[in-house]
């Protein structure tokens, strides 16, 4: 068998992993100095120039910190949670085409990781194992603020999932097929051939935006780790590095929720005009960088959200997502199948 | 130096499918997250002394002595009723994928396989208005 292939393949997952590990060091200083920029502070900016080496300076702290173990926790689950969580994040952007097909160093490279049929679904899936992480932590941690903070954690991903798959399944529908690459190439051209506009599928990217931000535990659905009432939540009783493993993932998972919305609704890769005679590495670079933009600009969306909306209570969330969300993505559908049966949306 | 030879993109299309990828990509994925878990394992041993003390193993309760084990705590039974509801709403959305992606291929029957679809979501539909009435979605 040529291994070839498979060497480019472990490249890619190589290379991809750690430009998502650095994007999330990244984003952690974004994180800091725009919420600092937003309640007119500073933030950390004294490490480096605007303070831009403090993540590093945080890994080497998390590293050296002593570790505990609650005593009567359940030594494997505690251990095996925070790597449920990080590997999880981690393979769920593997199908998101992140550039197209390339020539590099003589080589014609597919810039995706996995080019699955049920690409769709595997990133789906993915996400929705991430719950194990949070419901391990907070069981085996044996303490009263990790074990609500799990639960709690576990019933509002579930019940947000339903919403998600809801609103993506209307994209599936638009363009017929769950391979990501082929609901990118789909969308080229004008950006009114996205999605979100040529498939009438406002609504839905609204849905699943909303609901991302719950499956991803991020402000204004942060109950899983309301510090006012559940101190750190299912993370509680982490220290180290294994805390920050958590806090590694939620980050990749936000990149990853913003990564399948643009791919779902937003054009993927594709700058949004055409690219005329473009051809060879300017057209690559340029749509590498309209998607990091893209991708770029959701993140930079999620803090700021996070430090302008209030929590949610606990009640009023359940409801929004069953009562609303679900009901919701369920009459999108509907009107997104009327709307393809009778060829309003073309193919 | 290992040299390889340009190849075909429906090969490596094809591998790219193939199961080895998403083996090689749980693999590093788990050789991450064990070398993380190992180091912050090992170092603080190299460097710091060990000096975790038996309270620090206590589960946290604000700095006091925790005043009742965990097990004894009670929480609500709607989160068993979520993750039950969940699991029925949820098999019911996994049927409209394989739905969704082959609607447009049926261009004669459409209307037809529409019509099973509507069937379909009407009894979903009957069954959340069921569960919404019972109160099965409050929280208090």
């Amino acid at each position: 068998m040529d291994i070839q292939p498979l060497v480019i393949s472990l490249a890619k997952i190589i290379i991809i992993s750690q430009v998502l590990m650095g994007g999330v060091a990244f984003m952690t200083w974004v994180e800091r100095r725009v919420s600092a920029i937003i309640q007119f502070r500073l933030g950390p900016n004294r490490v480096g120039p605007f303070g831009l080496f403090q993540p590093i300076a945080d890994g080497i702290k998390f590293l050296m910190k002593d570790e505990t173990l609650p005593a009567g926790s359940h030594r494997p689950l505690f251990l095996l949670a925070p790597v449920i969580a990080f590997v999880t994040a981690l393979c769920a952007f593997a199908v998101v085409p992140f550039g197209p097909i390339v020539e590099l160093f003589g080589y014609t490279v597919n810039l995706v990781i996995l080019d699955l049929d049920g690409g769709m679904l595997f990133a789906l899936a993915a996400t929705s194992l991430g719950v194990y992480g949070i419901v391990c932590a907070g069981w085996a941690s044996r303490s009263k603020y990790a074990l609500m903070g799990g639960l709690r954690s576990s019933a509002q991903m579930v019940s947000y999932e339903l919403a998600l798959g809801l609103a993506a399944v209307s994209v599936f529908l638009v363009n017929g097929t769950l391979r990501p690459t082929e609901i990118v190439a789909a969308q080229a051209g004008w950006f009114w051939n996205w999605n979100v506009f040529a498939g009438f599928q406002l609504l839905g990217f609204l849905l699943f935006m909303i609901a991302g931000y719950a499956e991803t535990n991020r402000l204004p659905f942060d109950l899983p780790e309301a510090e006012s009432e559940l101190v750190a939540g299912y993370h509680t009783e982490y220290s180290s590095m294994k805390f920050s493993m958590f806090f590694m993932a939620e980050y990749i998972a936000m990149m990853t929720m913003s990564a399948l919305a643009v791919t779902l609704y937003l054009g993927g890769f594709h700058p949004g005009f055409p690219t005329g005679d473009l051809a060879g590495w300017p057209l690559w670079g340029l749509q590498i960088a309209a998607f990091t933009g893209k991708v770029g600009f959701f993140m930079f969306l999620f803090v700021w959200v996070r430090w302008t909306l209030p929590r949610f209570r606990y009640d009023q969330l359940m409801d929004l997502g069953w009562k609303r969300l679900f009901p919701l993505a369920l009459a999108n559908l509907a009107m997104t199948a009327l709307l393809v049966a009778f060829d309003v949306i073309k193919g | 130096m290992l040299s390889f030879s340009p190849i075909s993109l429906g090969f490596q299309k094809l591998v790219a499918e193939s199961r080895l990828t998403v083996v090689l990509l749980i693999s590093w994925s788990v050789v991450m997250a064990a070398g993380l878990m190992f180091l912050t394992h090992l170092l603080p041993k190299l460097f710091n002394r060990a000096k975790v003390k038996r309270i620090d193993e206590s589960p946290y309760e604000c700095g006091m002595k925790p005043y009742r084990r965990v097990e004894k705590h009670r929480f609500s039974v709607h989160f068993y009723l979520v993750a039950m509801l969940f699991i029925l709403f949820d098999i019911e959305a996994a049927f409209l994928f394989p739905w969704a992606v082959t609607f447009r291929d049926f261009a004669a029957d459409k209307l037809f396989v529409l019509g099973e679809m509507a069937v379909f979501l009407g009894i979903l539909v009957v069954g959340f208005a069921y569960v919404w009435k019972r109160g099965a979605l409050e929280w208090e």
